[in-house]
């Protein structure tokens, strides 16, 4: 344990820098704001990987990519090499490489990160993801022989599609169930194009269509068919439908036009393509002033579109301080040179309109950091008497979304936790219903998309040794 | 794709549209919805489902030509298609042997609330339906619903065809009748079923409606459809559509319904795609 795993040699603390669109330009347009390494920028980056032999890095991937492995291969110009061995663990890296926490994640335990220099390992991953697309040749896996199995995988977000991609290459037949019109879930209609371009999600369910995985849109398991109906049909389902159900505080006049869930908001833009109205069919309104209320990936999500869409002033109210944030720093950072005010320690109490319905302003209140609470974050408390105005034409509520209660209310069977969530055994993705597997926000609340890859793979193992017998 | 197999305008402004979703046809019930697009991109629009041919795996829905959505889908013709078409979203309608039920139905909802009619009769109520309209011409479906129900009323605001006179009308037409009601069900227009929701309150039964607010996903995944109810905020999609309308908010409910006005004016701008009646 104790033992030193670095060869303390000269180490190159200098990080790359990822190019990306000038703040002043980006803030005017909906492209990406990361625009990626070039193969220069990615081989010095990637030459300050020491290789450390027991690499702490692997150990805070979820899904335990081999880092240094891929990482000496860019090192040493063999890109396609390093395209396979990232893949072997990996089914979405352009996807990871660009939104993974990886601050908290593999770059958190990089030796380097000690010197405050953690090797780019995401920016890596996605410069390998992007170098592959851009060759148009994806290298296809041989599929083996038909099992006969079928099984069924109730949602297309990142915990679907990794189901469906492991359980085909090993001889499966496999169906994707989605409600909405496009697959990818929250890919597709929560993080916005700027952050993750649609081409990217576009091409990875294409991947696994490519190898066979038969996908039905349009259909909601609940409604359409029953799970249980479903069952009839297959061998067993893997659910992956999300945490898709908005909360709302509770507070007087959310009920305003002019309010809006984060969901509502982001599907608006992204999925229903708002952003390109009057081209597309979907409106949103034209906003000058915009609140948007919480501190996640969400909310900077929220904030940054409203920048775009041509917002004079958008705030986020936050009644925490900015180290509380739960949002990715570079996304924090991102949206602070945009332009976005933040109001920390703010905390919204009504919202008031005028005669036909509109919002006219915020009303809040200020708060200052008490004793810590359970989380260990300073608890915030009110400041009795600080009730002040802010006038908006907008606001966003991005505190949270809750599991889909659609699946377990139209199917028996599952054990249900506190959250609503359904309860799976983390080894497994096992459910309490027969032939059920779940993974993803469903199970675990509103996580992350690699934390919904890792169940995804951990069930599929799990479905195989069922269907088979054999473990993989 | 989902194919178009007939379509075809009823009466001004309204359209019948017959559009083929196995899946939907075979599991959907009265009361119900789907939400459709009617290009690529377009937007998603719920509309009820008016009737269904589960061996044939159709449904057909009857639509009020009133923005883009519904002007392109009025546009489409048999052989074409819509990219999406999925439901059955919602709650069904509740159907239990209530004793005495009267359906109101005006708009597009004289073609949903037939089925929700044949059901409560096939659950052994009678039933009393009373569809309402601007005149005798904007009338339609009168045979078929005739053949659902025990008594048929109609009321023109012109008196051009039974009843003279709109929805405030109907107490006084039901107490003519000796028709006593147990429960009202109301579809078609918001201002309908708020009218509705006020003029029955005095007879102390529930008075449900089929609310039609705007929607985006339909699951309950997006809130716009939210409103207040009993005091507390509820989502249409999922725990809807059927409320009781003594409950609704309806200040508020209209006011939510307005939200898009001067934004669905452009894209008619943008089209030059304009029709009136
Ligand atoms: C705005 C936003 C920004 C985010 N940013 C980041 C980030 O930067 N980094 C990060 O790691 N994570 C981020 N996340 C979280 C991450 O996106 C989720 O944790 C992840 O997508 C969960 O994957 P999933 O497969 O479990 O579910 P989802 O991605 O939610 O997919 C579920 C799918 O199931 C479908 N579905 C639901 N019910 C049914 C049904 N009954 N029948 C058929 N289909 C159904 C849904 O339509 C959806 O397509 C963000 C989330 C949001 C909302
Ligand atoms: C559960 C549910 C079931 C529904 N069932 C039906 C149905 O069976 N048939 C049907 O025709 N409609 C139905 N509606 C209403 C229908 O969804 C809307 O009419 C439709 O969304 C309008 O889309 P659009 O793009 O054509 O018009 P938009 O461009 O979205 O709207 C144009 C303008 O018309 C107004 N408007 C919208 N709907 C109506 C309306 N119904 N009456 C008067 N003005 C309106 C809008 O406020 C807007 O100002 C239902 C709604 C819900 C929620
Ligand atoms: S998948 Fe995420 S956590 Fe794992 S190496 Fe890539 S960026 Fe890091
Ligand atoms: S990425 Fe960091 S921890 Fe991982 S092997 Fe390289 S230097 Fe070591
Ligand atoms: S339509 Fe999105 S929650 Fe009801």
């Amino acid at each position: 344990m104790s033992e030193p795993t670095t060869p303390p040699k000269k180490m190159n603390l200098n990080r790359e820098e990822m190019p990306k669109q000038p703040a002043v330009v980006r803030r005017g347009n909906f492209m990406e704001v990361a625009l990626g390494y070039p193969l220069e920028t990615a081989r010095r980056e990637a030459s300050r990987c020491i290789q450390c032999k027991k690499p702490l890095c692997v150990a805070g991937c979820p899904v335990e990519i081999d880092i240094p492995g891929f990482i000496r291969h860019i090192a040493s110009g063999d890109l396609p090499q390093a395209a396979r061995v990232l893949k072997s663990k990996n089914c979405l890296p352009a996807i990871c490489g660009r939104v993974c926490p990886q601050e908290e994640q593999c770059e958190a335990r990089c030796v380097l990160e000690k010197k405050g220099a953690a090797v780019a390992i995401g920016r890596l991953e996605r410069f390998i993801a992007d170098w592959e697309a851009a060759q148009g040749t994806m290298e296809m896996p041989l599929i083996p022989k038909s099992t006969g199995k079928r099984v069924a995988v109730i949602g297309s977000g990142p915990a679907g599609i990794t189901v469906a991609g492991d359980l085909i290459k090993l001889g499966h037949a496999v169906t994707i169930y989605e409600a909405l019109h496009e697959p990818g879930g929250v890919l597709t209609y929560g993080i916005p194009e700027f952050r993750l371009p649609k081409a990217i999600v576009k091409r990875e369910v294409d991947y696994v269509r490519a190898l066979g995985v038969d996908l039905v849109l349009n259909f909601v398991v609940g409604l359409t068919r029953t799970l249980d109906q479903i069952l009839d049909e297959y061998d067993a389902a893997f659910v992956g439908t999300g945490a898709g159900l908005p909360w709302f505080m509770d507070i007087p006049g959310e009920n305003l036009n002019g309010v809006y869930s984060a969901n509502e908001y982001l599907t608006r833009m992204n999925l229903m393509r708002g952003f390109l109205y009057p081209r597309s069919d979907t409106p949103i309104k034209k906003q000058t002033r915009v609140a948007v209320v919480g501190g996640g990936n969400v909310a900077m999500d929220c904030a940054r579109t409203a920048l775009r869409l041509g917002a004079a002033e958008v705030r986020i109210v936050y009644r925490r301080s900015r180290q509380e944030l739960p949002a990715r720093l570079e996304e924090i950072e991102n949206a602070e040179e945009e332009g976005v005010i933040f109001e920390y320690l703010t905390l919204p109490i009504r919202y008031n309109g005028d005669d036909d319905g509109w919002i006219l302003n915020m009303e809040a209140l200020r708060m200052e950091l008490g004793e810590p609470d359970a989380s260990g974050r300073r608890r915030p408390v009110k400041v009795e008497g600080s009730e002040f105005l802010l006038p908006v034409d907008a606001a966003v509520c991005a505190i949270g979304n809750s599991p889909n209660p659609l699946i377990p209310r139209t199917s028996a069977g599952f054990e249900i936790g506190k959250g609503g969530n359904i309860v799976a055994d983390p080894a497994t993705g096992k459910t309490a219903k027969d032939r059920v597997w779940a993974g993803g926000d469903i199970v675990t609340g509103a996580a992350t998309v690699i934390l919904a890859m890792g169940a995804g793979r951990v069930a599929a193992r799990a479905m195989h040794e069922y269907l088979t017998g054999e473990k993989v | 794709m989902f194919a178009i197999v007939e379509s075809q305008p009823l009466v001004p402004n309204l359209y019948r549209m017959v559009v083929e979703a196995p899946p939907v046809a075979a599991q959907v019930k009265p009361g119900q919805f789907v939400i459709v697009q009617a290009v690529e991109f377009g937007e998603r629009i719920p509309l009820s489902v008016a009737d269904w041919d589960a061996e044939a795996g159709t449904l057909t829905l009857i639509f009020m030509e009133v923005g883009k959505t519904t002007s392109a889908l009025a546009a489409k013709k048999r052989g074409d298609a819509l990219p999406t078409v999925v439901g059955p979203l919602g709650n069904p309608t509740v159907i239990e042997p209530f004793g005495s039920v009267v359906c109101v139905a005006g708009c597009y909802g004289i073609g949903s609330i037939l089925p929700v009619a044949r059901a409560l009769k096939a659950a052994g109520n009678r039933v009393t339906v009373a569809i309402e309209g601007r005149s005798a011409y904007l009338l339609y479906g009168r045979e078929a619903l005739r053949g659902h129900c025990d008594t048929l009323i109609e009321i023109t605001r012109d008196g051009s065809r039974g009843f003279k006179g709109h929805i405030g009308r109907l107490p006084e037409i039901l107490r003519e009748k000796g028709v006593t009601a147990d429960r009202f069900i109301v579809n078609g227009c918001t201002f309908l079923m708020r009218r509705a929701s006020q003029v029955f309150e005095p007879a102390g039964v529930p008075v449900i409606v089929s609310l039609n607010p705007i929607m985006i996903d339909g699951t309950g995944m997006c809130g716009v459809c939210r409103l207040t109810y009993d005091g507390k905020m509820k989502f249409a999609c999922v725990d809807g559509p059927d409320f009781d309308g003594r409950l609704v908010d309806w200040e508020e409910f209209l006011k939510r319904r307005k939200q898009y006005v001067d934004e669905e004016l452009i894209p008619v701008h943008h089209t030059g795609h304009t029709r009136c009646y």
